[in-house]
C-alpha cells in the first residue's frame, strides 16, 4: 500500500538536495563555528550563506536572521525576549485566539510573571480584526503578536494591516509565519513586522533548524545564555548540518514558490471539493485568504481521532487540529474561537498537501473518506438522524 | 582608570548592545571601530556593567580616545573616538 501524507504541515519530507548539502557537515566538515581553525571556519562560512538564503526568502538582511532550535523556541524568543526587553515601558502583551500553543503558553508564562495579556478573539473565517487589536491596545502595551496563517484552518491573518497599527503605537510586532514562510510569498518589510518565526522543515528542510528574524534596532532580552553564537542574542553551539540545510530547503523554495503553489492549490481545491460532497461536513477557515496547500473541515458527530485512525489503515495520513490538540484530544481553541460548537471542533480534519502529492493520491482519499465517516456516523451515539437522512439533505457547501 | 561623565557628545555612529553579554560589548566595539574613519566617534549602548572597565582599558590598549560615559537610566552610552586625525 502506498502512502499518501496529507500531513504537510506537520513536517514535510527532506528534498534530496537539501540532505547532500547537509552530508558534509555531518561528516568531515564537524568543526565547531567558534574555533580558528580551519575546520571551524568552514562551518562558520556555512552557517553565514545559510543566513544569506534564509534572509532572501523573507526580504531580509542576513545579519536580521537568529538561528534557533524550533519555531517553538522562535516563538517564545520573540515574545519573552521582546517583552522582558521593554518591561520598563509597559507590561502588557497581545496575542490572537488563533495563535499556536508556543505563543499562547508564552503569553500564559508571561501572565504569572505579572504581564497582562490579551487574547483578541478570530471571527468565523479564523480571521482576526484588525480594529479589535487596535482596540485592546493601552499605555502598556509593548508587544503584540498574531499568526501570519492558522495551520488549523489555513486562514491568512491580515498582518499588514496589523504591524501598520502596532508602528503607529510603536509596539513591537511578532508574527508566527511558520505555516507560511516558504509556502507563500512572505516579505518583512512589505508586512511591516519587528520579529517573525519560521522554521526549516516547512519547507522541506530539517527538523531541528528555525529562525526569528529580528528587524534591526530592536531590542531582545536572550532566552539562553553562554557564548557569543548568532551575535551574542543565542548562545549554544550552532546546529550547523541542520542550520546548512534549513539555508538550501530556503534558497530552493525561493526558486520554486510559485510551481509549488500551484500545484497544491489545484489539489485542495479538488479535495475541497470532493470532500464537501459528504453530508453535514464543514470547510472551516477562509475560503479565499488561506494557505494554498490546506483543506480543513469539521465533520459533524465524529472524532476527530476516529477518522484518522481509519484513514491510517488506508494509507492515508491527515491530521485532526494542530498536532499538540491531536494528541491531548482537546477541542481546537481557534475553532472555539470561530464559533464552532465544542463538540464539532472534536470532529476537526486537516489534510495539508506538498509537492509530493498527485492527484490519484487526492482521488483515492475523496473516494475513502466518505466512506470512513460514514462507518464512523454508524457507530456514533450523537448521530441520531441517521446516514438516511444526511443523505437526502445533500452536502453542505458552506463555511462552518 | 577613573570613570569619565560626559554629556551631549555627538557622535557619528550608534551601536546598541543592550542585553547583549560579555564579551560581545568588546565585539562590536572592534567591529564598529574598523568601520569608522580616523577622527570619528561611535556612540556604544549598553547596559553590561563590565564595560565601564573593559572599554577604557581597550582604547589604552589599541590607542583610540576614550571620550567618556553618559549614564542613562537602564543603561550607558560610552564614546570613543578613533585615533588618528579626520
Amino acid at each position: 500500500m502506498s502512502i499518501k501524507y496529507f500531513d504537510h504541515i506537520a513536517a514535510n519530507p527532506l528534498l534530496p538536495e537539501v540532505l547532500d548539502a547537509m552530508m558534509p557537515y555531518f561528516k568531515e566538515q564537524y568543526g565547531n563555528p567558534m574555533s580558528m581553525y580551519d575546520l571551524g571556519m568552514n562551518a562558520k562560512q556555512a552557517i553565514e550563506t545559510a543566513r544569506e538564503q534564509v534572509a532572501r526568502l523573507i526580504n531580509a538582511k542576513p545579519s536580521e536572521i537568529i538561528f534557533t532550535s524550533s519555531a517553538a523556541e522562535s516563538n517564545n524568543f520573540a515574545l519573552k525576549g521582546m517583552a522582558l526587553a521593554r518591561q520598563e515601558i509597559g507590561r502588557h502583551i497581545i496575542i490572537s485566539k488563533a495563535e499556536h500553543h508556543s505563543v499562547l503558553n508564552t503569553a500564559r508564562s508571561l501572565e504569572k510573571q505579572g504581564f497582562v495579556a490579551t487574547y483578541v478573539p478570530v471571527d468565523k473565517y479564523g480571521m482576526v480584526d484588525p480594529d479589535a487589536v487596535k482596540k485592546s491596545i493601552t499605555k502598556e502595551t509593548t508587544v503584540i503578536s498574531v499568526i501570519h496563517a492558522s495551520s488549523e484552518v489555513g486562514t491568512i491573518e491580515p498582518i499588514k494591516e496589523i504591524a501598520a497599527i502596532a508602528k503607529a503605537h510603536k509596539i513591537a510586532f511578532h508574527t508566527d509565519a511558520v505555516a507560511t514562510a516558504g509556502n507563500i510569498p512572505v516579505d518583512v518589510k512589505d508586512l511591516g513586522v519587528d520579529a517573525m518565526s519560521l522554521t526549516a522543515h516547512q519547507f522541506y528542510g530539517p527538523k531541528g533548524a528555525a529562525a526569528m528574524y529580528l528587524k534591526t534596532g530592536q531590542r531582545i532580552l536572550p532566552l539562553i545564555y553562554g557564548g557569543i553564537q548568532e551575535g551574542g542574542r543565542r548562545a549554544g553551539t550552532e546546529n550547523v548540518p541542520a542550520i546548512v540545510g534549513m539555508g538550501k530547503a530556503a534558497e530552493l523554495a525561493e526558486a520554486g514558490l510559485s510551481g509549488r503553489m500551484a500545484h497544491v492549490r489545484q489539489l485542495r481545491d479538488r479535495l475541497t471539493e470532493g470532500i464537501l460532497k459528504i453530508p453535514k461536513v464543514h470547510a472551516t477557515g477562509h475560503p479565499e485568504q488561506r494557505l494554498p496547500g490546506l483543506a480543513s473541515f469539521v465533520v459533524e458527530y465524529i472524532e476527530g481521532e476516529g477518522m484518522l485512525l481509519l484513514l491510517l489503515a488506508k494509507g492515508i495520513y491527515a491530521a485532526s487540529g494542530s498536532a499538540c490538540t491531536s494528541k491531548a484530544l482537546k477541542a481546537s481553541p481557534v475553532l472555539v474561537s470561530m464559533g464552532v460548537p465544542t463538540s464539532m471542533a472534536h470532529g476537526s480534519i486537516v489534510f495539508s498537501l506538498g509537492i509530493g502529492n498527485t492527484q490519484e493520491g487526492v482521488d483515492s482519499c475523496i473516494e475513502e473518506f466518505p466512506l470512513i465517516v460514514k462507518r464512523l456516523r454508524d457507530m456514533s451515539p450523537f448521530a441520531k438522524e441517521g446516514w438516511g437522512a444526511m443523505e437526502a439533505e445533500g452536502g453542505n457547501k458552506e463555511g462552518a | 582608570m577613573s570613570l569619565k561623565f560626559v554629556e551631549n557628545i555627538k557622535a557619528d555612529v550608534t551601536s546598541d548592545i543592550v542585553y547583549m553579554m560579555c564579551p560581545m560589548h568588546l565585539l562590536k566595539l572592534d567591529e564598529q571601530m574598523k568601520e569608522l574613519d580616523p577622527g570619528q566617534v561611535l556612540e556604544l549602548l549598553t547596559d553590561y556593567d563590565g564595560a565601564l572597565e573593559d572599554i577604557p582599558a581597550w582604547c589604552t590598549k589599541t590607542g583610540n580616545d576614550f571620550l567618556g560615559i553618559d549614564e542613562e537610566d537602564d543603561y550607558y552610552k560610552i564614546y570613543i573616538r578613533k585615533r588618528g586625525n579626520r
